[in-house]
């Protein structure tokens, strides 16, 4: 089969919509391997994109390879969790065995072997995605193993079953993981109650947002329910957030695994209260391992009246299209993700105006969390009254929390809001420990003075992460792996962000390397000031909580590497050398130059 | 009677739906920029423009003016905020004012002006970056971009011919994509008529053959500081 006939085959599945141009590609790749020019061009004029659009956004995505990659593309999760369980030693150990460098296709093609963002398997790491599918508990054995399977170029699909069974690790469930609802059971109490009395209830169980910001899930709906379509194809959309990038966060995977029936069916409520006739679940690429399992309970659900037409018996319409991202943290944004289902570069949007009044393809639009939706069906079924009883005040219901790194059941624990850091360390076996970071690195880091505080909207609001780092672990070195994550994930739209991340990377490797001095602190804490006030959006604007909590609370770490008390050279003369060494093949005494302190 | 702002203790007058920005031009005011142009709808990226709106900051071209805001603009806090970002932009590219041939006509050369802005401050990051020189009139000198978009916007919306996208993530990946398969500014339908053509805040778009026949010193900030031609540059 030609390359211009499998790709005439992916575009005519997609209609030659532009809007699909996300899935346009990523399955165009999975058929051809990369995206060549050539590619790209047929399927601007196919769509009828400029061209230079096209390309945009297929170099805007890290997992979109716009240059030849090599047949197996293994890479390594490299969040501070995925460190702390050995990634670094194991990816070496790949590297040599395979006479690679890091991020470089070997000479013949067959192999390229590199980092990326977490993938959202931190309470079963290492972990790695071979070609886009997901392995979680890498070892030396495995890896051994599967050093083999590539050299004899054997197909992914054929690699042992086991290697990508990934673990759901619920260790704790309240009334959302040990509900008890059938199928339909929540839509049919929402169709019999009708939209206005729904949205009443959600409003009387004080919902609010699972993805961290808290805001009021009744007054969502009810902005979105209230505002007009427009053009001519004018429309409501809800939603669905399932793009979990937080590093440390992996509950929305468990949730899609094993309750995605009512992740769905909160979807449809909420069409059902706004006036939708479509959902979007935008799963990001990591999880591409559960699109088909996630397809089969969309057809499952139409076959049994869930979705599609006359829903229930009634006159409700609403279906469910699911929309895979490609790497890329930003889109978890919530407008930055509406421009990634159509088909542009996660960028998030001027607000306002807000979603809610114009959000994907200039129509209201409601974007919640995969946790928020399946809340929802809890009120639908059991009532707003029965629900506001679980929880705090401020903060009703239960939250699923990620825990992981330093304790002895990493895995999901669902708690009513209100719980004490202290109680869930308690609960998942951490003894020692040092400090937990919430809801990710651009949440908060707490020390153990701190482990009293409570998961709730009113103290730690949290999308869910946990990590917890024992009196072992260094948190200087937690709080770089969190700057690098910030400078490879920014956009790059705004100034401050696409600059500024990349400061505190390279300040904070020099620190790293010794070469710090109080003044490069000094530094790191008027970039923060800078990047929270003129950011564009939450990405910059959090990008340096993690360097100025540790800077606050952990400020030792950052000191004992300080070579003086006072300014410091950055410039180092011998790394400057390391090109010219590299091209002339030398690495002998005479080719290296010593830094004043070393001499 | 229109409504009004405060600027900076200024009485400002604006019409319903004008940003601050464009109230401010209007009343004469300036409020440092690089990305915004009054032809044009705000990208919203420098964040040169930022100002503390009752005590918060935001982005004045993107910010509709309401009666009675109080907003701060030439602060020695945000000026410090901006001579920031100006220094970012002069170490995320090759900027070499005096070999450029827009020395004198750029508008982030005189904004460092304006803001006393003495050093890069940070270390350079040299970044590699190709020009294009492949079309018969204009040359393409990317190392000088600051990623302000109004060459897409200009193209796109003037022009209708979408010969330029922004596309790529973050500071390795951001960058100009031309509407070619090779991308090549000569293998497009790229014209020196184009609006884009002289949309260029700084010296990334340049017509060939016209080198220097200006000479530097007469050039448009050699005259006055861009703060003070704030009226006339509405053309």
């Amino acid at each position: 089969m030609s390359d211009t006939h499998s790709i005439d085959i992916v575009l005519d599945r997609h209609r030659r919509d532009g809007t699909h141009l996300m899935q346009i590609l990523r399955e165009t790749q999975e058929q051809l391997g990369w995206l060549s020019p050539a590619t790209l061009t047929h399927i601007a004029a196919a769509i009828g994109w400029p061209r230079a659009m096209v390309s945009g956004t297929a170099s805007f995505y890290s997992f979109f390879h716009t240059r030849p990659r090599g047949r197996y593309c293994v890479l390594w999760s490299d969040n501070i969790t995925d460190r702390m369980l050995g990634n670094a030693d194991l990816m070496d150990a790949m590297c040599k065995k395979l006479w690679l460098e890091p991020g470089r296709v070997s000479e013949d093609g067959l192999v390229s072997v590199n980092t990326t963002s977490c993938t959202g398997m931190c309470d079963q790491g290492p972990a790695v995605l071979v070609n886009y599918r997901a392995i979680p508990q890498m070892s030396q054995g495995r890896l051994g193993e599967m050093v083999g399977l590539i050299r004899s170029e054997t197909p992914v699909a054929e690699w042992p079953a086991e290697w990508f069974a990934v673990e759901d690790n619920i260790r704790r469930r309240d009334i959302l993981l040990a509900h008890d609802l059938v199928p339909g059971r929540a839509l049919s109490a929402a169709l019999e109650r009708g939209p206005e009395r729904t949205l009443a209830e959600i409003k009387e169980a004080r919902l609010r947002g699972r993805g961290g910001a808290g805001f009021s899930t009744g007054l969502k709906w009810e902005a979105c329910r209230n505002a007009s379509g427009t053009g001519s194809d004018p429309a409501h959309y809800v939603v669905c957030n399932a793009d979990e990038g937080e590093p440390g966060t992996f509950k929305d995977r468990v949730l899609l695994n094993s309750y995605s029936s009512l992740v769905f069916e909160g979807m449809s409520i909420a069409g059902l209260v706004v006036g939708a006739k479509k959902g979007l679940l935008y799963l990001r690429g990591e999880y591409r391992y559960l699109l088909e399992p996630l397809e089969s309970a969309l057809a499952a659900r139409r076959q049994e009246k869930l979705l599609g037409k006359n829903i229930l018996g009634s006159d409700f319409e609403f279906d469910i299209e699911i929309h895979l991202g490609a790497g890329a943290y930003i889109c978890g944004e919530e407008s930055a993700l509406i421009e990634s289902l159509e088909g542009k570069p996660g960028r998030p949007r001027i607000r306002p105006p807000f979603p809610v009044t114009r959000g994907y393809l200039d129509q209201p639009t409601t974007v919640n969390n995969v946790e928020t939706l399946a809340a929802s069906c809890l009120i639908a079924a059991h009532g707003g009254a029965w629900y506001a009883q679980h929880g705090t005040e401020k903060s009703t219901g239960t939250k699923l929390l990620s825990v992981s790194g330093d304790c002895e059941r990493p895995g999901i624990y669902e708690y009513p809001y209100g719980v004490s850091v202290r109680q869930v360390l308690a609960d998942c076996g951490a003894t020692d420990s040092q400090a937990v970071q919430i809801s990710g690195p651009s949440g908060v880091c707490l020390a153990e003075d701190e482990f009293s505080r409570r998961i709730a909207f009113e103290d730690l609001p949290t999308a869910g992460a946990f990590m917890i780092f024992d009196e072992t672990r260094d948190m200087f070195e937690v709080a770089r792996n969190f700057a690098h994550f910030f400078a490879h994930e920014s956009c790059g739209f705004c100034t401050p962000c696409r600059v500024g991340t990349t400061l505190v990377k390279n300040m904070m490797d020099k620190i790293a390397k010794s070469h710090g001095s109080p003044y490069d602190i000094d530094e790191l804490f008027k970039l923060h000031r800078l990047l929270q006030g003129a950011s564009h959006c939450g990405l910059g604007n959090s990008a340096c909580n993690p360097v100025f909590d540790t800077l606050n609370k952990f400020r030792p770490a950052y000191e004992r590497r300080l070579q003086s008390l006072d300014y410091e050279p950055a410039f180092d003369l011998d790394a400057a050398l390391s090109q010219a060494r590299q091209m002339t093949g030398r690495d002998d005494a005479a080719a290296h130059l010593h830094n004043e302190e070393t001499t | 009677m229109s409504p009004t702002f405060q600027l900076d203790g200024e009485e400002i007058p604006f019409t319903p739906g004008q940003s601050i920005m464009q109230a401010a031009k209007a009343a004469g005011t300036y409020i440092p920029h690089l990305c915004w142009h009054p032809d044009f709808p705000a990208h919203g990226s420098c964040k040169l423009c930022t100002v503390k709106v009752n005590g918060r900051f935001g982005s004045s071209c993107t910010m509709e003016a309401q009666a009675g805001m109080e907003v701060e603009n030439r602060t020695a806090e945000l000026d410090d905020k901006r001579r920031t970002l100006l220094q970012m932009f002069f170490v995320e590219g090759n900027h070499f004012c005096p070999s450029c041939e827009k020395s004198g006509n750029c508008a982030l050369q005189a904004t460092a002006y304006e803001l006393k802005m003495m050093s890069p401050h940070f270390d350079m990051f040299y970044p590699d970056r190709p020009v294009d020189a492949s079309h018969p009139d204009v040359l393409l000198d990317f190392n000088r971009c600051i990623m302000c978009s109004l060459c897409v916007t200009a193209s796109r919306e003037v022009d209708g011919k979408n010969v330029f996208a922004m596309g790529g993530r973050g500071i390795l990946g951001r960058r100009i994509h031309i509407n070619s398969e090779s991308g090549r500014l000569a293998d497009t339908d790229f014209a020196l008529t184009d609006r884009a053509a002289s949309i260029c805040p700084v010296g990334v778009i340049l017509e060939k053959r016209r080198g220097f026949v200006v000479p530097i010193g007469e050039r448009t900030y050699d005259k006055a500081p861009i703060s003070e031609q704030v009226r006339e540059k509405t053309s």
